[in-house]
């Protein structure tokens, strides 16, 4: 224990978005200090009424503290977590509920009896400036909100670029208007009660044209750094969302693979059954690692892969299919290929429940004019005249059917070296069968 | 026979462990790596028969190892050995200088068998491996230059070819052509020199945009 005193991480306090009634400060203060929200905002209110003191440590709090980090974004999540969360697979947290604004009104009209009350107290000699902070003050507060409401849509949201206007409005909607506008209202609202309070109307025209060239100086000024600081949002999002992407793939392999070991330890009994398992779990993590052939689900290629991903399942021995060129299933007239795969089905099926072998060898080549398929085992072998006329297998599924195509089947086999079955099927020339290799 | 001296470069302990059990006192494992620099340290060292070579390794990869230590002793014999069956990766490293490429779900006596071959100095290609091939030297590639010796399969190298990818042993191969051993060793190892010197173009590349015809 003690050895990792030193390296304890340095606790901060962040503002909580999940718990929030305006900024989210007392939930996070109070969840810093292990106190219960309710004192906290107790102590926020009374100090409100030492001249405004627990409003202004309010302010002050909500522009420093940080928001809480989604912890889709947090590095200490664990991997696996992270991208079921990020997949749908679990539950998020509670996010806050918009639609819950009675605590708010209540807030609001608290805050502004208690403004009241000091108003009739004491503060009255200040009353020119009494409406116009309050106005400014709920101004701000509602601005602060949106861009609170910014920082996490830029979270959330996936897509890659970014523009000023996405990342000052966030996800956008109604609401981020509303927000964005009201508060620019109640600040403008603010400066024009006061002027009208004061009655210095012939000061608002120097004014206006001050304020006027103050914001287009500070736009000139601070323009190009807030495009800078975009762009970098923008690529510092685009290597998030890159590093997430790694974590799906990653937890995706784990998942199955989990599975697998799992369920391998159960069967550890029965050699033959964990020996299924392995297969199809290495069968899996090839296609996702190092294959990029599925791009042609109709492919004669794939339809082999196929069936020999059914045939290790079923009987458990290992189909290797190696293909030269490929073709797709409906490039030749009257489904001829689709007969094809079919017999070397039949074929591999055979091999893989009489031959006794270990392992079955499928090679496929595909050219322009013709697609044969081998099906090779160095199993028991067998006689082919001594075929009793009533297996089906192989007189019916494969070389009656080869024939009734038009194509041949070749059986070769004997007994102690195997068995090889060659399919052959012309596919027509000239009806665009396509080229070889490329 | 004397036991062939092997080196084993694989980043995974389990892995490397796991070869060695299974090939048993058939062979003398010299040495082990996990990464690209040890393991050219390791093998200039101890100068073995045969190295058994991860394609996916902590460094620079396989391919790696194998052009920094033919830079030094352009003996040392190399064979591939992976997981990954992508066409990248299989014609990736036999273009790099292995003698062969065989997967890691090859038994051990396969495995024992393809060391020897190695370290007689012919070439071990694998059913994968031979389909591969006859795919890049598939008729219609067009090439700028060809240059016959080195572009083209014989008729031959492409029989001999065809039946290892159907699955035939180099002995099954040569009681189907009626020809010795021998002479199916020399096709292949000619089959070999060409996939690693042909001028056609962009070979592993051709293997990673293959596509549908």
């Amino acid at each position: 224990m003690s050895d990792h005193i030193a390296v304890l991480p340095v606790r901060r306090a962040t503002r909580s978005t999940d718990e929030r009634l305006l900024g989210g400060v007392a939930a996070g203060v109070a969840r810093h200090l292990g106190q219960p929200v309710l004192w906290v905002r107790a102590g926020f209110v009374v100090l409100a009424t030492i001249g405004g003191c627990g409003v202004l440590l309010y302010a002050a709090l909500w522009l420093v503290l940080p928001v809480e980090p989604d912890y889709r974004d947090y590095p200490d999540a664990p991997t696996g977590i992270a991208a079921a969360t990020r997949s749908g697979k679990r539950t998020p947290r509670r996010t806050p509920s918009f639609d819950d604004v009675g605590p708010l009104v209540a807030l609001a009209a608290v805050g502004l009896g208690v403004a009241l009350l000091l108003r009739q107290v004491g503060l009255g000699a200040n009353s020119t400036l009494f409406w116009p902070v309050l106005l400014a003050t709920a101004g701000v507060a509602v601005l602060w909100r949106q861009a609170d409401e910014a920082q996490r849509a830029r979270w959330t949201d996936s897509s890659t670029r970014l523009g000023p206007l996405q990342a000052l409005l966030g996800a956008g909607g109604w609401a981020a208007y509303v927000r964005l506008f009201a508060g620019l209202a109640l600040v403008t609202g603010a400066i024009g009660v006061f002027f009208a309070q004061s009655g210095r109307f012939a000061l608002l025209d120097d004014v206006l044209i001050a304020v006027l060239l103050g914001v287009v100086g500070l736009g000139l000024i601070a323009g190009p750094w807030v495009f800078r600081l975009t762009n970098d949002l923008t690529a510092e999002r685009r290597a998030r969302v890159r590093s997430q992407e790694r974590a799906d793939l990653a937890a995706h392999l784990h998942d199955s693979v989990l599975q697998t070991l799992t369920m391998i330890q159960k069967r550890a009994d029965d050699p033959r059954t964990v020996a299924t398992l392995a297969r199809a779990q290495e069968r899996d993590l090839r296609s996702w690692l190092y294959d990029d052939r599925d791009r042609a689900p109709d492919s004669l290629a794939a339809a082999l892969r196929a069936t020999a991903a059914e045939v290790e399942d079923a009987h458990g021995v290992p189909v290797e299919v190696v293909t030269v060129g490929d073709v797709s299933l409906s490039s030749a007239p009257s489904s001829r290929l689709l007969a094809l795969t079919l017999a070397a089905r039949e074929a591999v099926v055979n091999a893989a429940k009489h031959s006794g072998a270990d392992k079955v060898d499928v090679y496929a080549e595909a050219t322009r004019r013709r697609v044969e398929v081998f099906v090779r085992d160095r199993g028991a072998g067998f006689d082919e005249t001594l075929i009793p006329p009533d297996r089906l297998g192989v007189r019916g599924s494969i070389i009656d059917r080869m024939h009734r195509h038009g194509g041949s089947a070749d059986i070769r086999s004997a007994a102690g070296t195997g068995t090889e079955v060659r399919l052959t099927m012309a596919v027509a020339t000239g009806d665009g069968a396509g080229e070889n290799g490329g | 026979m004397s036991r062939r001296r092997v080196v084993i470069v694989d980043d995974h302990a389990m892995f490397r462990s796991g070869v060695k059990a299974e090939l048993g006192g058939a062979v003398q494992v010299v040495g082990e790596a996990p990464d690209v620099d040890k393991a050219v340290t390791v093998v200039l060292e101890t100068r073995p028969d045969v190295v058994l070579l991860d394609v996916h390794l902590p460094g620079g990869g396989g391919s790696e190892v194998v052009r920094r230590v033919h830079q030094r002793g352009p003996e040392v014999k190399f064979l591939a050995l992976s997981v990954s069956d992508a066409a990248e990766d299989v014609i990736g490293s036999i273009r790099a200088g292995a003698r062969g490429y065989v997967t890691k779900t090859i038994t051990g006596t396969e495995l024992i068998e393809a060391i020897e071959r190695v370290a007689e100095g012919d070439a071990v290609f694998s059913p994968r491996l031979a389909g591969f091939v006859l795919d890049a030297f598939a008729g219609s590639i067009e090439v700028a230059q060809v240059d016959e010796d080195l572009d083209r399969l014989t008729e031959r190298e492409r029989e001999v070819m065809r039946l290892i990818a159907r699955g035939y042993a180099y002995k099954e191969v040569a009681k189907e052509l009626f020809i010795s051993i021998k002479t199916v060793e020399t096709h292949v190892s000619s089959v070999l020199r060409k996939l690693q010197l042909s001028s056609r173009h962009e070979l592993t590349r051709w293997a990673s945009d293959r596509r549908l015809i």
